[in-house]
């Protein structure tokens, strides 16, 4: 069957079969493999992506069930070679060490700070449950978060520091 | 997975014509049960019609002040609904409870009353199991019963219903709206799932074909307060072990009390408690809430209440705990809604809150 969205803002067409999952649809057919496949149940949180600016796990949505709709990966979290700010702070804070979780965390933190700008910790906490993360404990991530709330895209913080080969390294 | 093929529904008659119309047809509305199911290899659809785009995804006010909940409504919306908070906290905290973030904004108040049990050995489908594979024998009746039912059990199932939403829908009083190919018709939530019987195979009464199109919430007298808590082997993202719905009515206070001594306690008006995690279904504390209605609300008669219905319980050999958490957070929930001394009472509080974190 032939299917459209927008991934990270270009508009994507593809014949598929109705079985593919909308996180191997990205890897796959895409090339974006900046988006992790973990656990492959809903559990774990690596694969999750933003629909429709929403976070939810790619391997339990349909390829075809994404159809129509705006996709967001962790690819189109830089703009014009500049981190986002949430990229910008898991670096200042540590907020990574393996990196596998890294994608699924970052675009949840960009989803939580469109709606609620200043989270407090235990907002980022809630909004990342679901995510599992086995390096860090959780705290830098968090500090990471807060670090991007208080560098908002526009403010002189963020920007400056955007090497874009360090972009590749944080979103690989 | 086994391919399928999939098309989406453009009314919610053409999506119960093309699912009635094929055995192997099934509904797709969030997919975050059915598809997992279909990579685990415990459904196998030949067809999937997809729903979610179906204008099912409101929530309106009904005529007599409830709420009708679109079957298609995020879970996440729900939750957040500014009259779902206000006027049915318990559903709110329930959803909340469930599940996490990423989860709730793709699952819909329909696949969430129809997701299936958790029990390790539905979803392994290497063991045997009645609920999966009819007449294939019960793994759990030999196995490890930790998550399974102390209520309402056969011989030939003990698996529980792992949804929170559905528990404080029951104690709701909630109506369910389903469309089928010759009409419409509507169940009280509380007769919408079964127990297994000899028949575990079937979770509810809803036959192949029909579509929840919405679920119907009655208002609640001026006063109703409500309330849902949830116990699990971790504080976040985990399924309940044990979840108690309360929603309930005290009395107006009357003026004969002379005013000297301790007032006397108020009287129960109206309760209604559900449960979770102990049945193949959420379980109305029927026999409880007969115990305190009209009665004073204080911890001595919270506790004969719950045990009037405990007393019925069957635990497994792994999960007796159970009915002691069951009595624990029934009183703790009801308490804290009576308002009555925490002081006074010194039970356990073995509940977590409603909020998610890892
Ligand atoms: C990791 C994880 C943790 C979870 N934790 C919790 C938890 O703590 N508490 C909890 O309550 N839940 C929990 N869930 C379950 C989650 O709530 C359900 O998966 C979700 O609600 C299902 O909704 P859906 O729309 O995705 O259903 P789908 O997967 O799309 O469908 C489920 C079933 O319902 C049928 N169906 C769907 N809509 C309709 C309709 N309108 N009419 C007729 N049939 C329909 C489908 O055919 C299918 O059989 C968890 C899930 C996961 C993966
Ligand atoms: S308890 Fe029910 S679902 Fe679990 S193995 Fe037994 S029959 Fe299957
Ligand atoms: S790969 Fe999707 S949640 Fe783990
Ligand atoms: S950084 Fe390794 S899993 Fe999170």
């Amino acid at each position: 069957m032939q299917i459209s969205m927008s991934v990270n803002g270009n508009e994507v067409t593809r014949d598929i079969e109705p079985r593919v999952l909308l996180v191997h649809f990205i890897r796959e057919e895409l090339g974006l493999t900046g988006t992790h496949w973990g656990c492959d149940t809903s559990n774990c949180g690596t694969c999750v992506v933003l629909m429709d600016g929403q976070p939810v796990k790619s391997c339990t949505v349909l390829a075809a069930m994404a159809d129509g709709h705006e996709i967001r990966t962790v690819e189109g979290l830089a703009s014009n070679g500049a981190l986002d700010p949430v990229q910008q702070g898991f670096m200042e804070e540590h907020g990574l060490q393996c990196g596998f979780c890294t994608p699924g965390m970052m675009l949840t933190a960009r989803a939580l700070l469109d709606k609620n700008p200043h989270p407090d910790d235990g907002e980022i906490r809630q909004a990342i449950s679901g995510q599992i993360c086995r390096c860090t404990g959780y705290a830098t991530i968090v500090r990471s978060v807060q670090w991007a709330a208080n560098h908002p895209v526009g403010s002189a913080a963020t920007g400056d520091a955007a090497d874009p080969s360090e972009a590749e390294e944080v979103t690989a | 997975m086994k391919p399928f093929d999939y098309a989406r529904a453009a009314s919610p008659p053409e999506a119960v014509a093309a699912v009635a119309g094929n055995p192997a047809a099934a509904f797709l509305a969030g997919g975050t049960n059915l598809v997992d199911h279909m990579k685990l290899g415990i459904a196998a659809p030949e067809q999937l019609v997809d729903i979610s785009h179906l204008p099912l995804d409101k929530i309106e006010g009904t005529d007599d002040g409830g709420l009708r909940l679109g079957a298609t409504v995020p879970n996440s919306d729900l939750a957040a609904h500014p009259l779902v908070r206000q006027r049915y906290p318990v559903l709110s905290q329930a959803l909340l409870s469930g599940a996490s973030g990423q989860l709730r904004n793709a699952a819909t108040t329909g696949g969430n009353l129809l997701q299936r049990t958790r029990c390790i050995y539905f979803q392994d489908v290497t063991t045997p199991c009645n609920k999966r594979n009819p007449g294939s024998g019960c793994s759990a009746l030999e196995g490890y019963t930790r998550y399974h039912a102390i209520l309402g059990a056969s011989m030939d199932c003990v698996a529980v219903h792992p949804s929170d939403m559905a528990v404080a829908m029951a104690a709701l009083n909630a109506r369910v709206e389903i469309l089928g190919p010759s009409g419409d018709r509507s169940v009280g939530l509380h007769s919408f799932h079964r127990l297994p019987q000899d028949q575990p195979q079937r979770d509810t009464v809803l036959e192949h074909g029909e579509l929840i199109t919405a679920v119907v919430l009655p208002p609640l007298p001026e006063g109703t307060r409500s309330a849902y808590r949830k116990v699990r082997d971790r504080a976040s993202y985990a399924f309940a072990l044990v979840s108690v719905a309360a929603v309930l009515r005290l009395e107006e206070p009357t003026e004969t009390d002379d005013g000297d001594g301790p007032a006397s306690p108020p009287k129960i008006a109206e309760v209604r408690l559900a449960l979770g995690g102990v049945a193949h279904k959420p379980w109305r504390a029927t026999f409880a809430e007969e115990a305190l209605r009209g009665q004073p609300a204080t911890e001595e008669k919270f506790r004969r209440a719950i045990d009037a219905e405990l007393q019925h319980a069957v635990p497994l050999p792994d999960n007796a705990f159970k009915v002691t958490m069951v009595r624990n957070t029934v009183v703790s929930v009801l308490r804290e809604l009576c308002g009555v001394d925490q002081s006074s009472g010194g039970a356990g509080t073995p509940a977590s809150g409603g909020e998610d974190r890892p």
